[in-house]
């Protein structure tokens, strides 16, 4: 029983790990094509969703900013528009983001120190929060985009009666998961078989040769950015279904760093096996160790983890080795 | 014409590495610590020692803390607000046991435990470096935060949680608790300011501050020409904490009164340090208390501006001060990465010059 419930949780916790293998994948995105490192990512999740719930309930944006400057006072187009054109019009909105990110911040910072460009994107993750709490409004949004949630009876009535306990599983959990297999290859498909993936790799692989072939540095971090847009999108769907549309959503960054430390900056199969080691490695300790030492420890646990991990190997488990030359 | 160095003739080699080689530098470094010292306590009430000189004088400290260890040694630090945090319950801890002891060498020795922690959570950077370090930080965010919440002993069984300071007095003034007078915060925080800065002004420009600088520059480098990384990373974590420490607990004890671990030292904290320490200017003292001086005035700049003067609710001007705080931060980055203090020099330069433009 103990060994089967400890398996129960090692479930959830994959579960878990997928989630933050969503986070972490929009990340290594970015890192690999242009070398900077989003700090912003969890932020563009966290807009992204806000973004989804402000076009289906059909809401004004900057509806506050408007109220206090002209004393017009409206909140709602009184419309609301059906998930799948709403997540249609989202994308749009983060693809119209990822042109202003590069035309206002990436262009103008190029060939800057990489540590520079890390400090731009926090800024950036400030300026988007407020943006978003501008827009849209601090409350805490309900997202339903009609995924389904709750326990899934299928796995606990076939758990039961193949082993005699019935596992507890979230529907929405199994439904990321596929959510997110079906993300991963699309993104490796379109990396390995299609004329912008292949110019992407090339850009990541090294910048002045792809410029001197002919590539489009300016297009293809766009499309990069719009893709870890997109990706944030997807990963603002799964955690505001699950918890809510709120400021915490944008700490999920935070949860993803030690995946990619874990994992590797440059590597996606690294962003999802660190997810799910992540994410299985604290729901164990939680279940085994927290009790022990007061609970709660999942705050802390995959950092320390991953520090550990990198004292070993420093360069993550999939990350490219690091040569330094004087 | 005024501002200039010829004429200023240098006789001596004590003279030639002095702090402010500059005349005009020096009065004008004098005449500032006059008027801070002489006559500020004298005219300070409560709002500006609370909203604008007690956060400037104590972030900066802070600020000088981070500088040291990522503009200096180029290891950057996402963990400044757990740090702060060790000095806070540091010095709660040394003043609940040792109630006898003076304030000072309590808050010293807070600083004292914070350099060890920093160094226990500094030897990652041997191994590891740039965003893998940034991130590993964090882990001492997250940790050292945690543990002052779960660990009752830190708190001292208080029912909320909380640490809230006693009242400790200095030659009969009172600098902890409720009593404390505007005055007697604003000068305890300065005196720890301005002797820090110095502390800080003169190691950088000694032998441990190239050896961090070597470090920061190229680590692989400096190791071939004979500095220690082992010796120069830690003894930067090691300044850095204790720096970081002494602010955390001024923090607590002088300005706070009663903190909380997550509320009071949480992320932000730490984002907002590295914030100042970018704005002011990597690897400047001057650029450290600019920074600190910048960060905290715009809040109450904004609130005074959109809250008091059109009158806006105060949570949208909350979300306003975010947008500007982070535009502001990427357009620093984009039109003067070394901030406030190259500005600063800049204008130094040009003063040189001037009324001559070559």
């Amino acid at each position: 029983m103990e060994f089967l419930y400890a398996s129960e949780i090692l479930l959830n916790g994959l579960m878990a790990g997928v989630m933050y293998s969503l986070v972490a994948l929009g990340f290594v995105l970015i890192y690999k094509a242009s070398g900077v490192f989003n700090y912003a990512q969890g932020v563009l999740a966290l807009f992204a969703a806000m973004t989804l719930v402000g076009i289906m309930e059909g809401r004004v944006p900057f509806a506050h900013l408007l109220g206090a400057v002209f004393g017009i006072h409206v909140s709602s187009f009184g419309w609301t528009v059906p998930g799948a054109v709403a997540i249609l019009l989202t994308a749009l909105v983060m693809v119209g983001v990822a042109i202003a990110i590069e035309k206002l911040v990436l262009k103008h910072l190029v060939g800057q120190e990489p540590i520079i460009l890390f400090m731009a994107t926090i800024g950036l993750a400030w300026f988007l929060e407020g943006l978003g709490d501008v827009m849209w409004g601090a409350d805490v949004k309900v997202l339903d985009v009609g995924l389904p949630q709750g326990i899934s009876e299928t796995v606990e009535t076939l758990t039961n009666d193949w082993l005699g306990y019935g596992f507890f599983i979230d529907r929405l959990d199994i439904w990321a998961a596929m959510i997110a297999a079906v993300l991963v290859a699309a993104l490796v498909g379109f990396s390995q078989y299609t004329k912008q993936g292949r110019a992407m790799r090339a850009v990541a692989d090294d910048h002045q040769a792809a410029l001197s072939v002919g590539i489009s540095l300016q297009f293809i971090w766009i499309m990069v950015w719009s893709i870890a847009g997109f990706v944030a999108l997807v990963a603002g769907i799964m955690w505001g279904t699950k918890s809510g549309v709120q400021f915490s959503l944008s700490l999920i960054a935070l949860k993803a760093l030690p995946v990619l430390m874990l994992g590797g900056f440059t590597s996606i199969p690294g962003a999802i096996v660190g997810g799910l080691i992540i994410g299985m490695g604290e729901k164990l300790f939680e279940y085994f160790i927290g009790p022990m030492v007061g609970g709660a420890t999942e705050n802390w646990f995959a950092y320390v983890l991953a520090l550990i991990f990198l004292v070993f190997r420093p360069q993550g488990l999939f990350g490219e080795r690091i040569i330094e030359r004087v | 014409m005024l501002y200039r160095e010829a004429g200023d003739f240098k006789t001596s080699y004590r003279d030639d590495g002095q702090t402010f080689p500059i005349r005009l530098d020096r009065w004008g470094y004098y005449a500032i610590l006059a008027v801070a010292f002489l006559v500020v306590p004298l005219v300070i009430d409560s709002y500006w020692a609370n909203a604008v000189l007690v956060p400037f004088l104590i972030y900066a400290i802070a600020a000088i803390g981070l500088n040291i260890l990522t503009g200096y040694a180029g290891q950057v630090s996402l963990g400044t607000g757990g740090f702060m945090a060790v000095g806070a319950y540091a010095v709660y801890k040394l003043m609940i046991a040792l109630p006898a002891v003076p304030i000072i060498i309590h808050i010293l020795l807070a600083g004292a435990i914070t350099a060890v922690v920093g160094v226990l959570f500094g030897l990652p950077s041997l191994r590891i470096k740039g965003f893998y370090l940034a991130v590993a930080t964090l882990a001492a965010q997250f940790f050292l935060v945690w543990l002052f919440n779960k660990v009752p002993w830190f708190y001292n069984y208080s029912a909320s949680g909380q640490i809230n300071a006693p009242e400790r007095t200095i030659l009969g003034w009172a600098v902890t608790g409720p009593a404390t007078t505007a005055s007697a915060k604003y000068l305890i925080c300065l005196v720890f300011a301005v002797v820090l800065a110095w502390v800080a002004r003169n190691l950088t420009r000694g032998s441990v501050g190239r050896k961090w600088m070597a470090i920061r520059d190229m680590d692989i480098a400096a190791e071939i020409i004979g500095v220690n990384p082992l010796t120069a990373k830690l003894s930067a974590f090691a300044v850095s904490s204790f720096f970081v420490g002494i602010a955390g607990a001024l923090l607590f004890a002088v300005y706070l009164g009663a903190a909380e671990a997550t509320e009071a030292f949480g992320i932000n904290k730490s984002f907002l340090v590295l914030f100042m320490i970018i704005i002011g200017g990597l690897g400047s003292i001057f650029g450290s208390f600019a920074g600190a001086a910048f960060l905290v005035l715009l809040p109450v700049f904004l609130k005074n501006l959109l809250v008091v003067q059109l009158g806006w609710p105060t949570d949208l001007a909350a979300h306003l001060e975010l947008m500007i705080v982070g535009a502001l931060i990427v357009f620093f980055l984009i039109v003067e990465p070394h901030g406030l203090a190259r500005l600063w020099q800049l204008a130094k330069e040009k003063l040189r010059l001037w009324p001559f433009p070559h």
